[in-house]
């Protein structure tokens, strides 16, 4: 029986397998890019202007004459590190917030999410934006800023999560037992809320990414000279007409990392929900 | 009846503590950072004296205590004055939001009747073919319009249309020759100025739509009156259209108001693209030049209609479904 788990598995969790190929891909040519970038990604090169794809420069290079393959690869480094980090911190303050919103109840429950409810309603890039030009656009500020304005929807799942765990008879059993709300909420709900906070986590990476690269898109995320990849695309807008390899390459990483993440999520949620397996 | 009213009472109330939370959050974000709008006018000015920059801090009021501005400022609004732009033409910001709503809410309202209009088939499609070829094929879809960046797939149909195959025009509102164009030629020009936004509109909330009509079809198809409908002998299209589509449509319905943050965010990252002078162009160059009314005027002005939004979503999801109606009312 054991071999035929193995291409059972692949065409039934083909998106699954194709999100990991694709995030584990792009994190590792991004990771490895000090190794794998053919040239330095600031190095300016006067004699090689716009020049278009070639066997020395396979993704062609801009209007500096930098190499436009090791920008896209130094790029990488800044789209997941934003990711990660703006999702680290929207998870944390998601996560709190829900737990003790759903394991208290009653008024604190409330305050809770009359919070959340104030924060959907905020009209956020227009706020991201003003705070972004006003503190002075830097990658901190960026994670801060979108970390700060993302965590209302792992708020609400995880207090759904708490909410249906609490009553449960081991978490009843934890409590005769003696233990605090803390270790009760840390020890037992906690680790069996965790997988819907995976699944929102993959697709809140997707989801700081793009905003990141729209960021920086309009000048207002990772200054130049360093790479990142909406700013790479908003030095391609310049020489669309005569170099469109500039405003192509960029943009194609976007889109296979946020599928990436994506898919990842989508099937995780497959995965871990029974009802809808089928 | 009366509880209905006490209902609305409450939702009303709540809303406008939601309003004034983002106006206060808003306002200290912004008046808290460092920098000032007379920076431009100043410190980039050698001749300007310290002096001078005072009195001009003292003109905008900006040497008040934060909160002394916020409530001169809420009390302005409550006369619906929002003040006057502090950069450049000092006009009052109202004027300056005014004439460039027509742009961005046309373009929009454009972009959600088209996205409804094909959103709402290709969710019901493949719903009821569920797994079959059409829904696999419009599921790869969907997962390329959620991770495609609006502004990637604007560069590449600039490239596409107005570069490589020149047939549309790819910045700006109207051509140079635009006041010697007859009526009908008028109307085509600006059609064909807008075309490419609001694709580029629609192709981004298309995928989100139609994956809820999907989500929305199957979950109604589930229920025992469909089958009930089915066992009675009824054809499949009369099943299908008469009584899924109407009950799945209208969560549908609602969750467009729930849309507004999403638009509003997009008309910044589109406008700036094709150079269209509407509400996120100017939202722009107000958090560039640090325009504080202007920007508080724009925030308003979003908070408004991202409220609107959520208040229609919530009321049309009432009236929709007996169960939210009587389960809410219980509630509150």
């Amino acid at each position: 029986m054991r071999p035929l788990t193995r291409p059972s598995f692949l065409s039934r969790h083909g998106l699954l397998v194709l999100g990991l190929a694709l995030v584990g891909v792009m994190s590792l040519a991004s990771l490895l890019a000090p190794w794998l970038a053919p040239f330095d990604p600031l190095d300016i090169n006067v004699r090689a202007i716009l020049q278009p794809p070639s066997w020395n420069h396979p993704l062609g290079t801009d209007a500096l004459g930098r190499d436009v393959l090791s920008r896209v690869l130094w790029g990488g480094r800044v789209s997941l590190w934003v990711g990660f980090v703006a999702v680290g911190i929207s998870t944390a303050i998601g996560l709190a917030l829900g737990l003790v919103a759903g394991y208290f109840g009653r008024l604190t429950d409330e305050i809770v999410m009359r919070g959340v409810d104030v924060m959907l309603c905020f009209p956020s890039f227009f706020l991201i934006l003003a705070v972004i030009a006003f503190l002075e656009p830097n990658l901190t500020n960026i994670m801060v800023v979108i970390g700060l304005t993302s965590w209302m929807g792992v708020a609400r799942l995880v207090r759904a999560e708490t909410l249906g765990l609490k009553s449960r008879d081991f978490v009843l059993a934890a409590r005769v037992a003696g233990a605090g709300p803390t270790r009760i909420l840390l020890r037992h709900i906690l680790p069996n809320a965790l997988a819907p906070v995976l699944v929102s986590a993959s697709l809140g990476v997707a989801g700081a990414i793009l905003v990141e690269s729209a960021l920086s898109f309009l000048g207002l995320g990772v200054q130049p000279p360093d790479p990142s990849w909406g700013n790479m695309l908003l030095e391609g807008k310049e020489v669309l007409g005569i170099a469109p390899w500039l405003s192509v390459f960029p943009g194609l990483a976007i889109l296979l990392t946020v599928l990436g993440y994506n898919l990842l999520g989508e099937s995780l949620r497959d995965l871990l929900d029974p009802r809808l397996r089928q | 009846m009366p509880k209905i009213l006490r209902r609305l009472l409450l939702k009303t109330v709540w809303v406008a503590v939601v309003f004034l939370g983002i106006t206060v959050v808003s306002f200290w974000v912004i008046h808290l950072a460092p920098g000032s709008p007379t920076d431009l006018q100043t410190t980039m000015n050698p001749q300007v004296t310290p002096e001078a920059r005072a009195r001009l801090e003292k003109l905008y009021g900006l040497d008040q205590p934060v909160h002394v501005q916020y409530a001169r400022w809420l009390a302005r609004l409550a006369t619906f004055d929002f003040g006057q732009s502090v950069s450049g033409d000092n006009r009052p910001v109202w004027d300056k939001i005014e004439e460039r709503l027509p742009l961005t809410f046309g373009m929009n309202v454009a972009s959600l009747v088209l996205t409804l209009l094909l959103a709402v088939p290709i969710g019901v499609l493949s719903a009821w073919k569920q797994n079959g070829p059409f829904d696999r094929a419009m599921t790869v879809l969907v997962f390329a319009g959620f991770a495609m960046p609006g502004f990637w797939l604007a560069l590449l149909l600039m490239l596409w249309l107005g570069i490589a195959w020149p047939v549309l025009p790819i910045s700006g509102i109207t051509s140079l020759d635009f006041p010697h164009l007859s009526l009908w030629g008028k109307t085509l020009d600006l059609l064909r100025h807008l075309a490419l936004p609001i694709f580029i509109y629609t192709f981004g909330s298309l995928a989100g739509l139609s994956r809820f009509m999907r989500a929305s079809m199957l979950e109604v198809l589930r229920q025992d009156y469909i089958m009930t409908a089915r066992a009675k002998g009824l054809p499949e299209r009369t099943v299908i259209f008469r009584h899924a589509l109407r009950n799945a449509l209208m969560p549908v319905i609602t969750i467009l108001g729930l849309s507004v943050p999403g638009l509003i965010g997009g008309s910044v990252i589109i406008e700036s693209i094709f150079a269209l002078p509407g509400l996120g162009q100017l939202f722009y160059q107000a958090v560039m030049s640090r325009d504080y009314p202007l920007i508080m005027g724009s925030l308003v002005l979003g908070a408004v209609l991202t409220l609107a939004g959520n208040l229609l979503a919530d009321v049309g999801y009432g009236l929709a479904d007996p169960r939210v109606r009587q389960a809410s009312g219980e509630a509150a």
